[in-house]
């Protein structure tokens, strides 16, 4: 079932204003992926990068209808099929 | 507990994710009938309040913490899922109210799902329907009361529609919805599942608990963790081998139940919505400007800065307002009891040392009424979100923003505040560091001290300088914290990296009543102390400050030789190094269990000094810059001496409000016996390194 070649991108590598669906919730380092998911952070998905903090970290997406401010760290295990622009 | 006379029969338990509008709805059905347990020994728990019914009955409502899932992650989440499993022995739910956001109904319809696991009657408040209706979502009630086979009742909290029909709704259901479980499993996990209840229900444990648990062992990820110990050897062998075989069909068994609950979502969501095609899902154009990278940086300083500039200003008005009122009313007690002991114990113990504390509720109204509603328009969440980089950095966390500014009011709710953070250390921390935050308490100590010995001159030309030492005293509490809480990060509490998971809920409007509720519960519970705690430290200080009494003794002599006075001398050689002497001594071991003490202790001592007891009307800051050690003869405070007392006061523990909170908090008293000893050592230090280099720059000690 494998989808006509799609490069899978990280979460944290979007910029802001761009859009994917997540194909993928990797185990994150800090055990987050449980509750990610229970939030509305699901493989199908659509998921987008609002901005960044003023810091450089964490990052505010939307998903699930609602907004979310999630670390890089985090996001960088979840990955996206980036949507054309 | 609640002042009624009939004991309301019910219990009603609210649950809600957070942001759903669940604490606004709170405050409209109960109203200012609720009770928020703030006291040492009986640290908040939850939040209660009387629901009346229109028969004349009535039932308590309490309004749980804010979750997203009966999965628990943090201390606030495990007291919802204690609650509806039904694990604490109190306040076992006879309904469920489940607080549900018409606008985000696909995320908190996985709490709903959960709740509904649990088999017990639930009535569903749907809020926000106004929004949703401005959004264009048109939702089909009838539909979803259909789908989730218990009452809907759609309510606006803030105009009161449906406020009637929820209240009639809540007195007439008894019963758990009659449909069978509505999500289902795919078939092995299904088995499986099935197998687990069984074997628990054995064990007896009611079904819907076995129910849960089930899905929360099947679902871990593996059985080396402490969660674990509340089954027996069976129960964990057998869900061993359930992972083997799971694992070994390929399930991903933390998804698959997730998904299989948001399966069932998707679908009700999409039979029972409408969107038009005006709909728009807002995208808070607002953030643009307040969390960009720099004017929202820009709009934060200056939010803060307005914060303390208010408090500091504003709050002067009523400040001298109620303080002549205490004046006036002395002055009358003076002139209606007849002179004596008795008047004394009035005028000088009880009115004097009660004043000192209630003219600072303003300050505390003004505080708690900023944060209120900083909070309630969510514009915490972007703070956090903004700052959480910084925060990181020294160990602490995004979500300590709260607590720790709360803390600028006071430490309890700032400590309690924490709850909120998930990892067990970051919690910690925040916990250990939250009293260095310059809490109002020691407002009276300052003001007292910056207005007596802090000369009104400004400073290169332009800068006050009392204001430029009150925020110095300020930036040292967050200097303190900040350093405190990075060393701590690095010896002893560094370890596994914390996550930052957080909703940035769309601004809203506060609600003024859940905004006053909030605010005048807080100074309320200040008042409270004032009119017990100080009421009696003032009285039982005013015997020890004035007997065993001499005869013909001068006033200053007569308080050298009270009780207080040799016990200031007792302590004096510890304190020497600081610069402080016997009188400071009382001051400091009056206002060990409470730091504002301290204006109230000084406040007797001197008016007992008097010559004249009529004189009246020079203030304690008169009183405080013309005494003199009588061996020395020189000032008993000079400006440094009102400096290395201040920067004592801003980081010593002196609260034993704090310290109970703090023992509650973390389960011992290894932890809060660790904080005194340790901001007492700061204290010690830090105040003796001004006081040398002061006297080395020459100021007079």
């Amino acid at each position: 079932m494998q989808p006509k070649e799609v490069t899978l991108a990280s979460l944290s590598n979007l910029r802001p204003g761009e859009s994917g669906l997540i194909r993928e919730m990797r185990p994150t380092k800090t055990n987050l992926r449980h509750r990610l998911m229970e939030m509305g952070v699901l493989t199908g998905s659509r998921i987008e990068l609002i901005r960044v903090a003023p810091f450089g970290d964490p990052l505010e997406v939307r998903v699930c209808g609602y907004r979310l401010s999630l670390r890089k760290v985090e996001a960088e295990s979840v990955l996206v099929s980036k949507d054309p622009p | 507990m609640l002042s009624d006379l009939t004991t309301p029969s019910r219990t009603i338990a609210a649950v809600g994710n957070p942001n759903s509008g669940k604490t606004t709805l709170f405050n409209t059905l109960t109203g200012m009938r609720q009770k928020i347990a703030n006291y040492p020994g009986v640290t908040v728990e939850r939040i209660e309040g009387r629901l009346s019914f229109p028969d004349g009955t009535s039932a308590v409502l309490i309004d749980l913490p804010g979750t997203y899932s009966l999965n628990p992650r943090s201390p606030d989440e495990h007291i919802v899922v204690d609650i509806l499993l039904k694990r604490s022995t109190d306040s076992i739910p006879d309904l469920i109210l489940c607080v549900v956001d018409a606008t985000n109904l696909t995320r908190n319809l996985y709490l709903v799902s959960q709740v509904l696991d649990q088999r017990l009657p639930v009535v569903v408040a749907l809020t926000m329907v106004d929004l949703a209706r401005k959004q264009g979502l048109g939702l089909d009630i009838a539909g979803l009361e259909e789908e989730l086979g218990v009452p809907v009742i759609p309510v606006v909290a803030s105009t009161g529609e449906g406020l009637e029909e929820l209240v009639v709704s809540l007195r007439n259901t008894h019963t758990p919805s009659q449909k069978s479980r509505t999500w289902s499993l795919p078939k092995p996990i299904h088995h499986e599942h099935e197998e687990l209840v069984d074997i628990l229900r054995g064990e007896n444990m009611s079904e819907p608990a076995a129910f849960h648990e089930a899905i929360g062992l099947l679902a871990a990820e593996d059985m080396g963790n402490g969660a674990t110990h509340r089954f027996s050897k069976n129960v964990l062998d057998h869900v061993r081998k359930d992972h083997e075989k799971l694992d070994f069909l390929g399930f991903d068994r933390q998804t698959v139940f997730v998904e299989a609950r948001y399966a069932w979502i998707t679908r009700v969501c999409s039979n029972v919505t409408k969107k038009s095609t005006s709909f728009q899902n807002p995208i808070g154009t607002l953030d643009r400007f307040l969390a960009h990278k720099v004017w929202g940086l820009v709009f934060f300083l200056a939010i803060m800065a307005l914060l303390f500039y208010s408090v500091f200003t504003w709050a002067t008005i009523p400040m001298d307002l109620i303080g002549n009122g205490f004046d006036w009313l002395g002055v009358q007690v003076t002139t209606f009891l007849p002179e004596g002991e008795l008047r004394d114990l009035v005028v000088n113990g009880a009115i004097a040392g009660v004043a000192a504390v209630v003219t600072f509720v303003p300050q505390i109204f003004l505080l708690s009424l900023c944060l209120c509603l900083l909070e309630d328009t969510g514009y915490m969440a972007r703070a956090a979100f903004m700052m959480d980089k910084l925060l990181h950095g020294v160990g602490l966390h995004g979500k300590s923003f709260v607590p720790l500014l709360s803390s600028f009011a006071c430490a309890i709710p700032g400590i309690m505040a924490t709850r909120t953070i998930e990892s067990p250390r970051d919690r910690l921390v925040t916990i250990l560091v939250a009293p260095l935050m310059g809490c109002s308490a020691r407002l009276p100590v300052y003001t007292l001290l910056i207005a007596g010995f802090i000369p009104a001159t400004l400073l290169w030309g332009f800068l006050p300088l009392p204001a430029v030492v009150l925020l110095s005293l300020y930036v040292l509490g967050v200097v303190a914290a900040m350093a405190v809480a990075a060393v701590f990060r690095k010896t002893f509490l560094s370890d596994i990296p914390s996550s930052f998971v957080l909703e940035l809920p769309p601004y809203r409007m506060p609600s003024l009543r859940t905004v006053l509720i909030n605010v005048l519960e807080r100074c309320w519970l200040f008042l409270k102390r004032a009119g017990t705690f100080i009421l009696g430290v003032s009285i039982i200080l005013w015997f020890l400050a004035s007997y065993p009494k001499l005869e013909h003794a001068t006033p200053a002599e007569q308080l050298k030789q009270s009780f207080a006075g040799r016990a200031g001398q007792v302590i004096e050689p510890l304190i020497r190094p600081l610069g402080f002497d016997w009188k400071i001594g009382i001051g400091l071991i009056s206002s060990i269990l409470q730091r504002e003490v301290f204006v109230s202790t000084m406040g007797t001592v001197y008016n007992l000094q008097k010559e004249d007891s009529n004189e009246g009307s020079v203030s304690l800051r008169e009183h405080l810059q013309h005494d003199r050690n009588e061996s020395t003869g020189k000032p008993t405070f000079t400006m440094l001496t009102a400096i290395c007392l201040m920067v004592y006061y801003a980081l010593a523990m002196q609260c034993l409000s704090t310290v109970a909170v703090v023992r509650r908090e973390t389960n011992g008293w290894k932890w809060p016996l660790f904080q005194i000893g340790y901001m007492t050592v700061l204290a010690y230090t830090v105040t003796f390194a001004v006081y040398r280099f002061g006297l080395f720059m020459g100021l007079d000690g």
